[in-house]
């Protein structure tokens, strides 16, 4: 796959289709590849890489990119895609400036997971449902349903919602994902527990901001949270009020406009499920106002910037829907 | 010092400025009584309550908030309350997803017809903050006052 | 931090009964940025405000906290007065410490505390105010009045008569409404047509006044002075233009079995109607769902007869869309429907109507021409029982349907009934069972009066339960009477019910688009209920009849009259000062994707690409927001749906509200 993209991004820029392209190159180690721009086929062949370890997701460098001179190549997976539309319907980027080839996705990778179980990895390959990892102390063959990142487990699609060119067979949207069932599992319990639960997630919380720095949603030209204006500002984590504001504030910011890419969890240092937050966002949103899939189509109303006559009351919530 | 002390909870209502304030406005004309734990911020209209200054409002020690608007339809720019609603639906629901107790938050519509109500809602709403308690749960110790 | 001054009012007592006011006034000097703090027996006085502008004088003040009564109160009033002494309207803040604090509290101590909260909270705004100034907007200078009852008529006269055109929208094929189902008018017994006929046509005839009859309002956008309508003709089947009002098709139509509504469905009509001989316009109408070329495509009788050519059976509902600088509501009532009132046997006995019913019986153009006649064998009744507030005056109604309030003009109107059976029908024996009369009113107890005892009207305090169909054709009314206290049973031929009325169904959907508040009787709500009785709370919505609330004849030309007035000092104006509360964008914070278009009920937010290169070479263009000041109402919608706090509101901005958070919270 890896030559097949290079060799048509080197053909648009010969024939002046785009003039530059966003891709992933290796970062220190195989396994921490970080995405890149190249405006040549040297710098492509010197640089450019794809392999099972580039889950990044691109779209968010476009809303720069595209504004610059000149059309950005960008590869998209399915994920990332959605991401994409997410950001077209809001305006950020400018569709004309971007030439988008859609590549399929059988999941990424978990480095740490990989990492776990195989020291001084030199590369990883997939094939079928098993990993083979080389190392500098030899092979290793994983189970890969074991090393995939959590979004790839509980994947809600494999189709690339918007593109100009595929690479491959393009997917499509896998609706018994179960991306649900931990949210589930935490709605089930009493709110004793979900409060530790909770606690225990996010008072590892360092404020790093890798979450907020890799989301798509999260791509204000001014964040709140760098506002001293905006009250919410606080950056010291004194104590246990602030992940938690940090953290209700950030997943009501994007609720509606969440795609769950799963970006926030996959950089998150601390480990901490991210995701779960959001997607009760979505779930919730399914369930009170119909379902919605931020990204499926650009330009559809995010169900916060929307409604109807006939919502349910906010009582909802206290079970039943009834005072 | 005394000890056993009554809880005196802080609770916020935000009003919005047509109907609930002038609900508000009512209870007093009619010497409705609720409690004097129960203070008012007059927003323009229900739409204006930001999640933010509900979370603000924990940050800084209330004990429960309460936003009132218009009933639905009725909304004095004419959408306005539906936004609220879902914000508000989305917010609660969070809260309680972390374990916060959603019976310190509330939405209730309330006419500037229905002083009644509004006293009748303060007073049954104070009650039940004063069940749960102090808030504990969201409260920035570093912003207390000693 | 600016330097702020405090006014602490007693309001009499009605603030000083709970509050110390003395003490709050000095607390609050202690606050930081307080430069002076006083109390006063009456802020709102003229005194009371010149302590105010002496002090924003004397001590510089940058700005101003008045705790006081509601803001919907004086806040206007207090904004002129620190005006007046030099300083923005806008750097006043009230603290509401009246209506929300001293009226619901009875502790001296706990009011006080709270006052003292609530001042402090006004304190921490105003240190966030910015000076504002209002924008200024066109008005056009035509209004909509809505409803063609003697209340919109009145009203629409009075605006055209002052040099105004003004819209009627009436969803009935003519205009006059009630009036002119009415015989006779109390307390002089003229005749109803009589009077309001010369009205209907003095509105046709006003090149001010266009009618848009058998029409409906379908949607209201816009605001005061800017008023955008959209109202639906509905097909009458006949071209308004052509119609000369012959009656040739009315006369030859075959279908003749439609109830007639202006009878009350007490006769029937034909499918092509006009609704009555002196309807406005006079012009004939095509019943869509009795019509039988309408229906089956057959027949077309009527379009035959017709020599003006106007029959058009395609004819489709179309749509007017006008622009209006103020609107007026006067939508009228209906009796309610007692169904629910088994007892009174109204749906078992033809002999059982209600006043209104009743008011057709004794019309001339009415189903028995005039002549009192029982409807189920057309005799003339002997024995006539009237009763009083049947669904007035109930509360936690059993029957479903009652009404909490008094519907006014039933005491009255029934006074006129019994003294005109009197009157002509000597030989009538007329009851009137009763809780109270009342009939304050210039004139009106002196009719009432009249009635007892100039025409011997038995008047009898206590209520009917049960009126009992006997199988000799007569009814049989069983009554308390709580004066003798003795139950009485009395043969009537002819019972009336003073059957309560409510707001037309059309005025809620109709709130609902002028976004005008309603109580919960469905009746508009006045923006104040002494001081400004004839205006909504939504600028630029006046009310006009009984949509505001029961009333009679001369009360809704009085009320008809001064809502006209208040529309004609509006439309007077070339250009209304906005309201400076509004939204505006921060173009550095500004992401351009549109949640706040997507919110705004007014279409105040647009966009644009804007250069914001940091570097000489090349351009950085982003898309951002920009509000439309005139436009914008100051929701705030935008300002929540905005991702990057971009948006904000003046005069509510999130500083401010989380200020005020900060301080109550404190």
């Amino acid at each position: 796959m890896q030559d097949t993209m290079m060799k048509r991004a080197s053909e648009l820029l010969a024939d002046g289709t785009v003039v530059r392209v966003l891709g992933w190159k290796n970062g220190e180690f195989v396994y921490d590849p970080t995405p890149a721009v190249f405006d040549s086929a040297e710098a492509l062949a010197q640089d450019f890489v794809y392999h099972d370890f580039c889950g990044s997701n691109l779209s968010k460098y476009l809303i720069e990119l595209s504004r610059l001179e000149g059309k950005t190549l960008v590869f998209l997976k399915p994920c990332d895609s959605y991401s994409l539309n997410q950001l077209l319907t809001e305006h950020r980027i400018d569709r004309e400036k971007v030439y988008i080839i859609g590549i399929p996705c059988d999941g990424k990778l978990d480095p740490d997971t990989v990492r776990s179980s195989a020291e001084g990895i030199l590369s990883a390959v997939t094939e079928g449902d098993s990993v083979q990892v080389e190392t500098m102390y030899g092979n290793v063959t994983l189970n890969k349903a074991d090393c995939l990142l959590e979004r790839c487990t509980v994947c809600k699609s494999h189709k690339v919602v918007v593109f100009d060119e595929m690479l491959g067979e393009n997917g499509t949207v896998n609706p018994d994902s179960n991306r649900f069932d931990m949210v589930e599992k935490l709605e089930a319990m009493t709110p004793e527990e979900r409060y530790e639960f909770w606690r225990g997630e996010l008072s590892r919380c360092i404020r790093c901001n890798a979450c907020r720095n890799v989301c798509p949603a999260c791509s204000c030209e001014q964040c709140v949270f760098d506002s001293p204006t905006s009250g919410v500002s606080q950056k010291a984590a004194a104590d246990s009020f602030e992940e938690n504001m940090f953290h209700i504030i950030r997943a009501f910011h994007v609720a509606g406009r969440c795609t769950d890419c799963g970006e926030c969890s996959r950089v998150c240092p601390q480990h901490i499920p991210l995701h779960l937050l959001n997607r009760k966002f979505i779930k919730d949103i399914n369930t009170y106002y119909g379902e919605y899939q931020a990204g499926a189509e650009a330009g559809s109303r995010a169900p916060l910037v929307n409604f109807t006559m006939d919502d349910c009351e906010p009582n909802v919530i206290y079970k039943g829907g009834s005072k | 010092m005394q000890v056993n002390q009554e809880f005196r909870p802080k609770i916020v209502a935000f009003c919005c400025n047509w109907c609930s304030y002038a609900g508000a406005d009512l209870a007093g004309t009619n010497r409705s009584n609720y409690p004097a734990d129960v203070k008012i911020i007059r927003v323009p209209c229900s739409c204006r309550v930001n999640p933010l200054f509900i979370l603000r409002a924990f940050q800084r020690g209330a004990d429960g908030v309460i936003m009132c608007g218009c009933h639905p339809g009725d909304c004095h720019y004419t959408t306005g309350n539906y936004y609220a609603r879902r914000r508000m639906t989305m917010l609660f629901s969070m809260l309680d997803y972390l374990g916060i107790e959603k019976e310190r938050t509330r939405v209730e519509w309330v006419s500037a017809a229905e002083g009644a109500k509004f006293a009748a809602t303060m007073n049954e709403f104070t009650a039940t903050i004063k069940g749960l308690g102090e808030n504990k749960r969201l409260e920035d110790l570093r912003c207390k006052t000693q | 931090m600016l330097r702020i001054g405090v006014f602490v009012c007693h309001c009499g007592t009605n603030i000083a009964g709970t509050v110390d006011v003395k003490a709050v006034a000095e607390t609050l000097g202690k606050e930081p940025a307080v430069v002076f703090s006083t109390d006063y027996p009456y802020m709102c006085s003229e005194a009371g405000q010149n302590i105010i502008k002496d002090a924003i004088k004397e001590y510089q003040l940058e700005g101003v906290v008045v705790c006081s009564c509601s803001p919907r109160m004086h806040e206007a009033t207090f904004r002129k007065a620190v005006a007046a002494a030099g300083l923005n309207p806008y750097m006043l803040e009230v603290a509401n410490i009246r209506e929300q604090c001293s009226w619901i509290h009875k502790d001296m101590a706990e009011g006080t505390a709270k006052a003292i909260v609530l001042g402090r909270t006004a304190v921490a705004k105003v240190q966030l105010n910015a000076p504002l100034t209002a924008g200024e907007s066109p008005v056009v200078k035509r209004a909509l009045v809505i409803g063609g009852g003697i209340a919109g008529i009145q009203t629409a006269l009075d605006i055209a008569e002052a040099g105004y055109p003004v819209d009627i929208v009436e969803k009935e094929p003519t205009i006059g409404g009630k009036m002119t189902q009415i015989d006779k008018t109390f307390p002089t017994l003229d005749c109803s047509s009589c009077i309001l006929t010369p009205k209907m046509v003095e509105c046709a005839q006003n090149e001010n006044i266009t009618i848009y009859s058998y029409s409906e309002v379908e949607a209201v956008t816009g605001f005061v002075g800017n008023f955008s309508v959209k109202i639906r003709r509905k097909a009458r089947f006949v071209d308004e233009d052509k119609c000369t009002g012959c009656g040739a098709c009315t006369e030859k139509c075959p279908v003749k079995n439609a109830p007639d509504a202006y009878n009350l469905g007490l006769s029937n009509r034909h499918a092509a109607y006009i609704p009555f001989a002196q309807a406005i316009p006079n012009v004939a109408v095509l019943d869509k769902e009795r019509c039988i070329k309408l229906t089956k495509g057959k027949c077309g009788l009527c379009s035959t007869v017709c020599s003006a050519g106007a029959i058009d059976y395609e004819q489709q509902d179309s749509f007017v869309e006008e622009k209006y600088g103020a609107i007026v509501a006067a939508t009228g009532y209906n009796p309610i429907n007692i169904d629910g009132y088994d007892e009174f046997a109204y749906s078992q006995s033809k002999d059982v109507v209600t006043s209104l019913e009743f008011e057709r019986i004794l019309k001339a153009d009415g189903p028995t021409e005039g002549h009192l006649a029982r409807l189920s064998d057309g005799k003339q009744p002997k024995t006539i029982v009237f009763v009083q507030c049947v669904g007035s005056r109930e509360s936690g109604s059993a029957h479903g349907c009652g009404k909490e309030y008094c519907s006014k003009i039933c005491c009255m109107y029934t006074a006129k009934h019994a003294m005109l059976c009197r009157e002509k029908y000597p030989d009538t024996d007329v009851y009137v069972f009763y809780i109270d009369v009342r009939t304050p009113g210039k004139n009106y107890d002196e009719f009432y009066r009249r009635a007892v005892e100039q025409y011997g009207v038995h008047y009898i305090k206590g209520m009917v339960g049960k009126v009992a169909p006997q199988a000799d054709g007569t009814l049989d009314v069983q009554a308390s009477d709580l004066i003798s206290n003795e139950q009485l049973h009395v043969k009537a031929d002819m019972v009336v019910l003073a059957a309560a009325i409510e707001p037309d169904k059309s005025a809620r959907p109709l709130a609902t688009m002028l976004t005008a508040s309603m109580d919960t009787n469905d009746f508009f709500t006045e923006a104040h209920a002494k001081l400004r009785p004839v205006e909504s709370p939504t600028a630029g919505v006046f009310l006009s009849g009984v949509c505001q609330g029961p009333k009679d004849i001369p009360e809704t030309v009085a009320q008809a009259g001064a809502a006209a007035s208040k529309v004609i000092g509006l439309l007077a104006k070339d250009k209304l000062s906005c309201n400076p509360c509004v939204a505006h964008s921060n173009e550095m914070k500004c992401n351009g994707c549109s949640s706040c278009a997507n919110v705004c009920p007014y279409g105040a937010i647009t966009y644009e690409d804007k250069d914001f290169s940091r570097r000489k070479d090349g351009t950085m263009m982003r898309r951002v927001a920009s509000v439309n000041e005139a436009v914008c109402q100051g929701c705030g919608a935008c300002t929540v749906a905005c991702p990057s706090g971009a948006m904000d509101l003046k005069g509510f901005a999130t500083s401010q509200i989380m200020a005020e958070v900060d301080a109550i919270c404190k």
